[in-house]
């Protein structure tokens, strides 16, 4: 049986023999990935908690929404159907949208923000190093450059999970209660995607998936450890982390898609 | 019949040199070293730029000032990106860095080899890493008072 992630996967016709098809899985699981958290993180734009935090949350949801598109962009080589990158971004169905879990949660509030970032951050960082030698080459040199900036995101954030940790009193407690809220989803953006064999076989990612998963609780554990924060449970439902999209998401989807389903075919 | 005279790269390069960062009057794309090749070849001019950050929205704006600086060429102009090297601050040349600090700019620099871009003071303090674009931090100038902007080293 097939599950609907992997239906999603032999959707891609336009890709030819099982490497693009692999490719084609792992650049929309990358995109939607960035393009949901940078979306969700543009809802504090105007609202963060101080001005300081209000420029710098927007800037890394506009990061985020670059690489999405760059990502996008590369899957529309790979995946040859006519389909332009903001036509995989806007026109499909919330079903059809493979982001993780994690990336299922509203933003919440500042600590939620703060642990989902780091979460996601910290997880993104053991994909993109698995990335830096992909024998696709196109997406080598992408993710050479975005590592660049995703230097200053581990920066911020892990500055921010510490000040929240130390605080003591409310903020520890939100902190905490955003860890237990999204533990069990946190795996769910190095969960193995359907195709990872071919990814492995043909190079595109240097290690399995399960790999970049012990390199990432690693890292994870040791910071939580200093700060006292509890370990991270294993992943739920790990087979079905980039499926069953959540209300949260179903609503966000409806938000980012307004402008385009209201004038078709419009362009800024 | 008169033959136009061959455009050459440099010609191209000339006339790129004319094209400034729309947010920044100050520094030429060329100076940015946002120009990463230059090639004129069957009648077209093509041109490849590296974006300074992957989400930077002044992309669009540089391609079409480009396309109008170069019209007077002659041959149709093609712009594109890449990121087949990573742009970085260090491909920003001498006066590119000037340009920057007459904008009001700090050149990219470690934050404790940041000085402030009106008065020369060290005595700075980086209120924010993430500025008024992506490419920029917030500092603050102890000496001549004046909150300034600095471009990130990347």
């Amino acid at each position: 049986m097939t599950t609907e992630y992997e239906a999603i996967a032999m959707d891609f016709e336009g890709a030819g023999d099982g490497r693009e098809r692999a490719l084609a899985v792992l650049l929309l699981s990358m995109a939607d990935d960035e393009f949901v958290i940078g979306f969700s993180d543009s809802e504090w734009t105007g609202i963060g908690p101080i001005l300081e935090e209000d420029v710098a949350i927007s800037s890394l949801a506009q990061d985020e929404l670059g690489h999405a598109q760059a990502l996008y962009t590369r899957l529309t080589e790979v995946v040859d159907d006519g389909r332009a990158a903001d036509a995989w971004a806007y026109d499909r169905p919330p079903e059809g949208y493979t982001h993780a879990r994690l990336l299922d949660h509203p933003r919440g509030d500042w600590a939620a923000t703060i642990v989902r970032r780091y979460l996601y951050d910290t997880a993104d960082a053991a994909r993109l190093e698995a990335l830096a030698g992909s024998s696709d080459r196109a997406l080598a040199e992408l993710v050479a450059k975005i590592r660049r900036e995703e230097r200053y995101h581990l920066l911020h954030v892990e500055t921010w999970i510490e000040r929240l940790a130390d605080a003591g009193g409310e903020s520890r407690d939100r902190l905490l209660a955003a860890v237990n809220a999204m533990g069990p989803d946190a795996g769910t953006v190095l969960a193995p995607l359907a195709g990872e064999r071919a990814l492995v076989r043909h190079r595109i990612v240097g290690e399995p998936f399960a790999a970049m998963e012990a390199r990432w609780r690693d890292t994870v554990a040791t910071t939580f450890r200093r700060l006292g924060l509890p370990e991270l449970p294993p992943t739920s439902s790990p087979g079905r982390s980039r499926t069953d999209h959540s209300d949260a998401f179903r609503a966000l989807h409806a938000e980012f898609t307004m402008v385009r389903g209201s004038e078709l075919g419009a362009t800024w | 019949m008169v033959m136009a005279a061959p455009i050459s790269t440099d010609s191209v390069r000339a006339r790129l040199a004319t094209v400034h960062d729309p947010e920044i009057p100050t520094v030429s794309i060329v100076d940015l070293g946002l120009v990463h090749d230059i090639r004129v070849e069957d009648g077209r001019i093509a041109v490849e730029l590296l974006p300074t950050f992957v989400a930077c929205p002044a992309l669009e704006v540089i391609r079409a000032t480009i396309s109008d600086a170069l019209a007077v060429l002659g041959p149709p102009v093609d712009v594109s990106f890449t990121f087949a090297v990573p742009w970085t601050t260090d491909r920003l040349t001498e006066t590119g860095r000037a340009g920057l600090r007459r904008a009001g700019i700090a050149p990219p620099a470690e934050p404790a080899d940041v000085r402030c871009p009106f008065c020369g003071s060290a005595t700075v303090a980086m209120d924010s890493v993430f500025g008024p674009a992506l490419c920029r931090s917030l500092f603050y100038c102890r000496d001549c008072r004046q909150p300034f902007e600095a471009f990130k080293p990347i």
